[in-house]
């Protein structure tokens, strides 16, 4: 059996959940979902649509915010009392914050950032990126089961996780967790201040990444942007360093976007930043890396020097 | 304030890598390495929190012998000294060995506060940290962009209070008790960068070696490593720079009507 953690937050389910099931419905079957929270009915409702044995929610007040403490807690319970083969997650910032912990609390395997599954009979194989994506590895758990796998985002596609021809069984766990014993003490999300600029709404975006070196050569990349009628972008280092403010940023912490033109300058195309931009409509990538991910979703690539392409661009433009 | 850095030595961004002969990891014995990027911004935000509250800032590393090189320039930044757990095996290790190893050589210093990058440049399990906390039994929090402290006195437990980023631009503050485990996100500060001052000192500084304590089994093995296969649909335009700008161009205007 294969179980499948939910992320649901203030009583909404992360869609990424879905992503998940699909996984671990590729992985084997039957599947198990276990929602943690409190007052989560609707949620589980929600995932009981997926084919699946059975929905079990884990209702405390003590998982009403997420703290790694109550969840480690919460979720190595149910897993000890469930007894999976496999345990899946979706790769989300919050995941990343308690998995690792809850890997070492039951002693079991954890393969993070899972991109694809490989079965070959009774073996298994995980696909995950290293080197920022520049290779993959297939990496086997070892150890006893369950061994626990989280899914990246994007990598597994939500609308292919099967629904069941009827909603699955839903059930409470017995599962308490002692909120006096839970460490961390949370706050309300919130967000900075309002962004400045709104890139989501930008028809065309150019974007740099580590290859524009400095600060000083920004400028060819915002004479190009001024050429195309474009949005200035970056990948997080920029943003880092302070070359351009943190609301021009896109990726997994700063914006999403999906415009018509995206043009990527000395970006390499780590999975952080291409979950932000992979849904543009035309992606142009130019690098002097040409095994760099980010040609791997181009719908045009320049392997070559983007101090000589870009001059060139912005001419051939102006014409 | 007591507290540890523990930082990995990763090959340089910009080494073109090539896969080993058994394709199981790289051929590195001719790469170039450097501190893991988020590992030198956990380096600096301990500096940071020493200047302001006093204390130590001890540099820990797990990795083979060459890592003595991004120990010495944590030396050089500033750490005051540092304990290397070594051993060739651990260059590939995966993240609950290293975890491990790290809580074995760190746990008897008492460390009121222990940071990390919140993953690696190369295997990026994004793991050890985390586990590192479990082991030694503190709590923890990640993807850390602000931190503020409140030592221990006579009469009370220390606290932080520490921001910790979440998805698409929303952010949460988290108070824990000390000692805390915190994982830093890449961008926290601004980094320093070694003097040549803190480069001659750093020459006086101790660096402990230890022997790796324990040898349990690794949690997962790497059957292969390759190069992801490009997206079919990529068109790739060769030429000159000329060249390519012009063919570009045109198919910006004529195929993808993007411009």
């Amino acid at each position: 059996m294969i179980l499948v953690i939910a992320e649901q937050r203030g009583g909404k389910l992360n869609r990424a959940t879905w992503e998940t099931v699909a996984a671990a419905q590729q992985a084997g079957s039957p599947i198990t979902i276990v929602v943690p929270g409190s007052g989560v009915d609707a949620v589980a409702t929600e995932i009981a649509a997926a084919e699946a044995a059975e929905v079990i929610i884990v209702d405390s007040p003590a998982l009403a915010e997420y703290t790694a403490d109550g969840y480690v807690t919460a979720l190595a319970a149910v897993i000890g009392e469930v007894t999976p083969d496999l345990v899946f997650l979706p790769h989300t910032y919050q995941t990343r914050d308690f998995a690792p912990a809850l890997a070492a609390r039951i002693g079991r395997a954890l393969i993070t950032d899972v991109t694809a599954i490989k079965k070959d009979g009774n073996s298994i194989a995980f696909v995950r990126p290293v080197f920022q994506g520049k290779l993959n590895a297939d990496v086997q758990p070892a150890g006893p089961a369950p061994h626990l796998v989280t899914c990246q985002i994007g990598a597994f596609r939500a609308d292919s996780a099967k629904t069941g021809s009827s909603a699955a069984q839903t059930r409470k766990s017995s599962v308490s967790v002692d909120a006096s014993a839970i460490r961390q003490k949370p706050e309300a999300p919130f967000k900075e201040t309002k962004q400045a600029v709104d890139l989501s709404q930008a028809e065309r975006i150019v974007s740099v990444g580590r290859g524009i070196k400095g600060q000083e050569h920004l400028k060819i990349a915002q004479d190009l942007a001024a050429a195309l009628g474009a949005e200035i972008a970056a990948s997080r280092p920029i943003c880092d360093a302070g070359w351009l403010p943190m609301d021009r940023q896109i990726g997994s912490s700063g914006q999403t976007v999906a415009p018509k033109l995206y043009v990527a300058l000395g970006i390499s195309g780590a999975i952080q930043h291409l979950v932000g931009m992979k849904g543009s409509k035309t992606i142009v990538a130019v690098n002097k890396d040409p095994e760099a991910p980010i040609f791997e979703i181009a719908d045009y690539g320049i392997a070559g020097d983007l101090f000589e392409v870009v001059p060139a661009l912005i001419a051939e433009l102006n014409k | 304030m007591k507290i540890a850095v523990c930082i990995k030595q990763v090959v340089t961004r910009e080494w073109q890598l090539r896969v080993n002969d058994a394709k199981t990891w790289i051929r590195d014995q001719d790469a170039s390495f450097e501190l893991n990027e988020p590992d030198a911004y956990a380096l600096e935000e301990a500096l940071r929190l020493k200047e302001k509250h006093t204390g130590e800032v001890v540099v820990c590393s797990a990795g083979p012998a060459r890592s003595a090189q991004v120990v010495r320039e944590a030396l050089a930044r500033g750490a005051d000294r540092a304990i290397h757990v070594e051993s060739d095996a651990l260059a590939t290790a995966d993240a609950f060995t290293v975890a491990d190893v790290l809580a074995g050589a760190i746990r008897d210093e008492k460390f009121d506060l222990v940071l990390t990058g919140l993953q690696s440049d190369d295997q990026g399990f994004g793991q050890v940290g985390v586990v590192l906390a479990e082991k030694l039994g503190m709590p923890h929090a990640t993807i850390i962009m602000e931190v503020q402290a409140s030592p221990s006195t006579g009469s009370g437990q220390g606290a932080l209070r520490v921001k910790r980023e979440l998805e698409g631009g929303w952010f949460q503050w988290v108070t824990l008790p000390l000692p805390a485990l915190l994982t830093i996100q890449s961008g926290i500060n601004q980094l320093r960068y070694a003097t040549l001052k803190g480069i001659m000192a750093a020459k006086k500084k101790e660096i402990r070696k230890v022997a790796p304590a324990s040898s349990g089994e690794p949690s997962q093995r790497i059957v292969s490593v390759y190069f992801p296969e490009k997206g079919k649909k990529t068109q790739m335009l060769p030429g000159t720079a000329a060249e390519a700008a012009r063919e570009l161009v045109k198919r910006l205007r004529e195929e993808a009507r993007a411009i």
